[in-house]
């Protein structure tokens, strides 16, 4: 072990709703782990996880030079609705602006819908006098008294936490922060979050929204991540811990105790950055990814390695994902559409006669007929396992022998017999129409951000993506597919490739032909350095970049692209760089520009970021020869083209060295998932240990 | 060969296809109703003109209306004249979606050269000329018309039509920005289908259409059949025009669908009130649809399933050339006029009626718009704004009624911080009403109080066209009515429900927006719930007395033995 102690070891964890997973690595060697999560005490799980691996591999805590973590606990508080006891004090005349929302209903036809339900309730809503205009012009002064009222009422109320959004806040937080000063004057252990904060942005109920996320989740997370660090420093580790957020960069804990919304799914974001650093590892260009598990399926696009970001995200859409029906957030997030299709999702004949698959699972309880653990509905795993696909000895490797017989019953019953269609094309129906409602999702999800999907490699990661990626693909016109390795852990491997990195964001309306360059100029340094403030807590000052972005539109436009900002300082010819690229987009987008029409910068976005801890993979010096390499055996699979059973090519990844080239048809099996080939395309195992599928030549 | 699931997969990707290109739209457009509200709608049509999907995103007036302005483009262009790269449009209220500022854009789609199927949109443009407001006694007066013709032959625009749009129109830049960002979306759409159609491998559209609507037609006609059989009849009064106006109508449940038939129809008004039949059939349309078939795609096929007979020269079928502009005042009244006919024979499936009618506000400013001293307004800034307000739905069956949302409206409201931004006005309130939810055992939703004064020491204007402000939505089974709505100044005087009201500075504007019908006899409401939305301050302790039968305690809880003798004592009385 000599030596060692000036390497790095790095541990990263990813506390999920059933497990966590763990990944250690030191130099160029990681090893993976995954216990159960423990719901009641999470840093427990996390400890045991953490110290099963080092024991494992003979590291010390006092070795571990730094620990990454990521957890759903936030998410999981505003699911369940169990976060503290929240109140918001607002604009007077305003008290319902979290409960009206878009005054729309997110289903057109659907008569009994309900609407979520904001975080505060109506009896915790306090208005106070105060009034700022647009531009942040005072209105009407704040009433001291009122919020004072207000702050000697909430221990009789056992509020733990408070929201403070006033109108125009974003423009001019004075009043806000004059509040949160009273309200401390009184009640100096509450916590406060403040609109003009955490969402410093026009349209006060999406920024009211989230303000009272913060201040839900505030207290839950602040007792856990002051927790977690006092155990770790018990135990020995004396390492810095950084947090993946939602915007897919790594932040201290300082930082996520003041913005714990931000920390929200940051499973997912985790897993978008792996595939950037795969796309990074193989010199990919642009990339759908696609992250499919056992109910949900996730797809983001990301382009010139830069995840898709937004700021806007739903949480807790409680009709089926269905848009509309959760609350809005806008924080930093890598912009991803998640839908109810993943291996349990349950398929069934609509009374229209029609075959729907999802978004209702079967989940890992009674889990899909094949489980044999009591469910009787038929699953896209039970398809894939009738269509061939899945070995039922070795799925999750060997752990859970599956039961064809009861696949078999529970797709006929409740498929083959009512559309009349003999057991695999009925499987097959199931298994086309799962994958033609991820290809749907991900063409909307394109058409929303203004983005095309042709061109670009899909990278397919979680237990049940590699086996519909090719298919995906083919339906989106995508002639590339890649499978990573370690694609099980994949969000804690995500984590280690993620930059430390914070982002500043405010909403300032300007048009191009009238705007002040040096004002303009002035102000994204006074972000930017906000930006590098916080990034500073955790990297060198010396390693730490700055990067910017603006949204714009045709004046009159009510829709932005995000433009990158030339290098500063702005000027005019900054200026014209913007003009020119927003024109080029629109024009590829939409075919034409708008003559004649002046451009607007709608708000801006300054990014600071030092380089991920762990550097990828090194290039490897040359690519290995080509070899065809010989199965492990046969298998009857499902051909799409002929859809017949047909004798199919299986491998074992494990086998398969650098080099191998396999014509699909072919399987490609591992311990935790199944790589379908189909005909249209040939696989090679690449120099990182990636499955590389392209489409076969015409 | 193609199998059902073939069919099914392909019907999916359609209505995808159809839901990018209303994402398109919504992208590109300059409208606040089309980018920010959703007032919107676009769809995909066989080649013989029937709408076979719609977007799930738009509003439902627009939808069905538009569901047969393919047919007229067809009927004025026969398809074999038209080329590859052609765009139509047309804003006629009797061809497109019942008034002018509603422009619908018919883009043919080709695959190999050959016409396989239409795409068309539509959106609300923020002005069309004319004189604004329904102040016309003619739809000459509303503003340009715009027959069906090529607004692109051949990939090329029409110049000389632009123009005549850009010089007849207040706010050119945005309604040309919209016009082209429906061409825009409709080519989007086209390139779609095509990707599509060479994927499965498909020549035409045409066996594709004739299985979704078959399959729709089918779908609804098994839902309706398995209602009981007979006709129903209700009828509404509202407030009218001049005067109250009595809406009637009867359902007949038959073998072959629903047919609608309006009776006793009002008279056509002289101001632009009157509503096409495209737009009667739509509402009529979509609120049964609601009811009987929620889940049943909308298109040519479920459509047909309903038929809707209106007396011509009626207010609800209003010729050409009678002023429409405020079409929407009647439309959106119809589908809780439908609520009423089904609900005695499914009553689990309605709601009480609700506000129903959008409590929308146009604000604008600066010459032209409002009385002042000319030399001050001539430097002033001009506006116009389309403000989107909802007061509450009709309680459900065994629900409580939606609070401040649109129905059956589809359109979402637009922030005040940001209408703040496009118009020098404030907000001092935009609120829950309490009280305003019609009592009953599923109470209806709140209505909202809403108050907006001017920033400038110039006046502002505002155009509404309210309803339900002398008659409320009326409860069912029981229900109460939800409360009136009012329009007034904060100086105290009335204003009309419908008009054009000039605010000087210094006043305010105070709008009440009504509420929902409540459902079931308040009195058999569970008192915790009552004692609830007295602390959350939605209903009153006074209401709750009076109308529920609910005593408090001084501590808000419920006072079993005064509700009791209060609810024991209601039948006496």
């Amino acid at each position: 072990m000599a030596g060692q102690k000036t390497q790095d070891v790095i541990v990263s964890v990813d506390v999920g709703g059933t497990f966590t997973d763990v990944v250690l690595q030191r130099g160029r060697d990681r090893v993976t782990g995954k216990v159960l999560t423990d719901a009641a005490h999470p840093d427990r799980g996390i400890l045991a996880g953490v110290e099963m691996l080092l024991e494992r591999q003979g590291v010390a805590p006092a070795e571990v030079t730094l620990f990454l973590h990521g957890t759903t606990l936030a998410t999981n508080a505003l699911i369940e609705r169990k976060g503290a006891v929240t109140a918001l004090l607002t604009t007077e005349g305003f008290r319902d602006s979290i409960e009206i929302g878009y005054e729309d209903r997110f289903d057109q036809y659907d008569i009994f819908i309900e609407k979520a339900r904001p975080l505060v309730p109506r009896t915790l809503r306090h208005t106070v006098r105060e009034r700022m205009l647009v531009g942040g012009r005072i209105d009407t002064p704040l009433d001291e008294a009122g919020v004072l009222a207000f702050a000697d009422a909430l221990p009789g109320l056992g509020v733990e936490s408070v929201a403070v959004g006033f109108l125009h806040s974003y423009a001019n937080p004075a009043h806000e922060e004059q509040a949160r000063d009273l309200i401390l004057s009184r009640c100096p252990d509450i916590s406060v979050t403040l609109s003009s904060e955490v969402c410093p942005e026009v349209r006060e109920y999406e920024r009211f929204t989230t303000a009272t996320a913060n201040a839900y989740v505030q207290p839950l997370m602040r007792r856990y991540l002051r927790g977690l660090e006092r155990s770790l420093d018990q135990r020995g580790y004396h390492c810095p811990v950084l947090l993946m957020t939602s915007g897919g960069g790594l932040t201290t804990i300082a930082t996520a105790c003041d913005y714990p919304i931000r920390l929200v799914e940051s499973g997912p974001a985790g897993g978008a950055i792996l595939a950037v650093g795969t796309a990074r590892d193989m010199g990919l260009g642009d990339i759908l990814s696609f992250d499919m598990g056992g109910t949900t399926a996730k797809i983001c696009l990301i382009d010139g390695l830069q995840p898709q970001s937004s700021r806007a995200f739903e949480v807790d859409r409680q009709y089926n994902y269905m848009k509309g029906s959760g609350l809005p957030i806008r924080i930093p997030v890598i912009e991803m559409v998640e839908i109810g299709a993943g291996g349990g999702s349950i398929a069934g004949i609509d009374d229209l006669g029609r075959l729907a698959v999802g978004p209702e699972s079967a989940g890992s309880t009674p889990g899909p007929a094949s489980y044999g653990r009591g469910g009787d509905r038929p699953t896209v795993t039970d398809a894939n396992l009738l269509l061939g696909k899945i070995d039922p000895a070795g799925f999750a490797a060997g752990t859970l022998p599956l039961d064809a017989a009861a696949a078999r019953a529970a797709v006929a019953s409740h498929v083959g017999v009512p559309l009349a269609l003999e057991i695999e094309d009925a499987s097959h129906g199931i298994a086309e129409m799962v994958e033609e409602n991820m290809a749907n999702a991900a063409r909307r999800h394109a058409a929303e951000s203004g983005k095309s999907l042709e061109g670009r490699s899909l990278i397919a990661f979680g237990g049940s993506a590699p086996l519909h990626a090719a298919r995906l693909a083919e339906k989106l016109g995508i002639d590339e597919v890649i499978v990573p390795p370690h694609a099980g852990v994949g969000s804690a491997v995500g984590f280690l490739r993620a930059p430390i990195s914070y982002q500043v964001v405010r909403s300032f309306v300007v048009q191009l032909s009238t705007m002040d360059c040096a004002a303009f100029e002035a102000m994204l340094a006074g972000m930017d350095a906000a930006a590098r403030a916080v990034v500073e807590l955790a990297a060198d000052a010396a390693r730490i970049t700055g990067s910017g972005t603006v949204s714009m539109r045709y004046v009159g436009q009510g829709h932005e692209f995000e433009v990158p900002l030339p290098p500063r300082p702005f000027d005019a010819a900054a200026r014209d760089a913007l003009r020119r690229s927003f024109t080029e987009r629109y024009v590829q987008l939409f075919g034409a520009e708008v003559p004649r029409q002046d451009l607007e910068i709608v708000d801006i976005a300054c990014r600071a970021e030092a380089p991920p801890v762990v550097a990828g993979a090194a290039a490897v010096a040359a690519a290995p020869a080509a070899f065809r390499p010989e199965p492990q055996a046969l298998r009857q699979v499902m051909d799409h083209g002929s859809r017949r059973m047909a004798e199919t090519r299986a491998y074992d990844r494990a086998e398969l060295a650098p080099g191998a080239e396999i014509d699909g048809p072919a399987i490609l099996y591992e311990a935790e998932t199944t790589t379908v080939v189909t005909a249209g395309f040939r696989a090679a195992i690449d120099p990182t240990g990636a499955i590389r599928l392209r489409r076969k030549p015409a | 060969m193609i199998t059902d699931i073939d069919f099914q997969i392909m019907w999916n990707r359609l209505i995808s296809v159809v839901e990018e290109q209303a994402q398109t739209l919504i992208r590109t457009a300059f409208g606040t109703s089309t980018r920010e509200a959703g007032d919107l709608s676009a769809g995909v049509y066989d080649r013989r003109g029937q709408m076979i999907a719609q977007a799930v995103t738009g509003t439902p007036g627009h939808v069905n209306s538009m569901a047969r302005t393919v047919g007229h483009v067809l009927a004025k262009f026969p398809a074999e004249t038209m080329k590859e790269g052609d765009v139509f449009i047309t804003n006629d209220p009797w061809m497109g979606t019942g008034h002018l500022n509603d422009i619908v854009v018919v883009t043919p789609a080709h695959l190999e050269g050959r016409l396989i199927g239409f795409f068309a949109c539509t959106l609300h443009v923020v002005d069309i000329g004319g004189a604004g407001s329904s102040r016309s006694f003619q739809v000459y007066e509303e503003g340009i018309r715009i027959p069906i013709v090529r607004l692109v032959e051949a990939g090329t625009f029409s110049e000389t039509l632009l123009d005549t749009i850009r010089a007849n129109v207040r706010e050119p830049v945005e309604v040309l920005g919209d016009i082209r960002s429906e061409v825009a979306a409709n080519a989007v759409a086209c390139r779609r289908l095509a990707r599509m159609m060479r994927e499965f491998g498909l020549a035409d559209l045409e066996a594709l259409s004739d299985y979704i609507l078959t399959r729709s037609k089918q779908a609804i006609l098994t839902r309706i059949r398995a209602l009981p059989r007979g006709t129903f009849e209700n009828w509404m009064t509202t407030d009218g025009i001049t005067g109250p106006i009595t809406l009637k109508a009867r359902v007949t449940v038959g073998e072959d669908g629903l047919d609608v038939e309006y009776f006793d129809c009002p008279p056509v008004v002289e101001l632009g009130f009157n509503v096409p039949y495209c737009y009667t059939d739509a509402y009529t349309c979509f609120g049964l649809h609601c009811v009987v078939a929620a889940d049943v795609p909308n298109n040519a096929g479920s459509l047909s399933a309903i038929r809707v007979h209106v007396p011509e020269n009626t207010m609800l079928n209003a010729p050409d050339p009678l002023p429409v502009t405020s079409r929407a005042l009647m439309g959106q009244l119809l589908p809780d006029l439908m609520l009423g006919c089904l609900a005695q024979i499914v009553p689990e499936k309605v709601m009480a009626e609700g506000s129903a009618r959008l409590w929308s506000v146009g604000i604008a400013g600066g010459l032209g718009r409002v009385k002042a001293d000319p030399a001050l307004l001539a430097g002033s800034r001009r506006f116009e704004v389309s403000v989107f307000q909802s007061g509450g739905m009709g309680a459900r069956f065994a629900q409580d009624g939606l609070s401040a949302t649109a129905f059956p409206s589809g359109v979402r409201n637009i922030s005040v911080e940001l209408t703040e931004t496009y118009a020098p006005v404030v907000f001092r309130r935009k609120e829950y009403r309490q009280d305003s939810g019609g009592p009953g055992r599923s109470r209806g939703g709140l209505g909202q109080s809403v108050e907006i004064a001017g920033t400038s020491a110039l006046p502002f204007a505002v155009s509404t066209s309210f309803d339900r402000i002398q008659f409320p939505a009326r409860g069912r089974a029981g229900g109460h009515a939800g409360a009136r709505g009012y329009l007034g100044k904060s100086t105290g005087e009335v204003l009309p429900g419908k008009g054009y009201h000039q605010i000087d500075a210094g006043e305010s504007i105070v709008i009440e927006i009504p509420g929902g019908g409540g459902y079931h006899d308040p009195r058999t409401r569970d008192p915790a719930l009552v004692a609830r939305d007295v602390r959350n301050g939605l209903v009153s302790a006074e209401q709750a007395r009076a109308a529920y039968g609910v005593a408090l305690t001084a501590e808000g809880a419920v006072d079993a033995e005064a509700t009791r003798a209060l609810r024991a004592g209601a039948g006496a009385t």
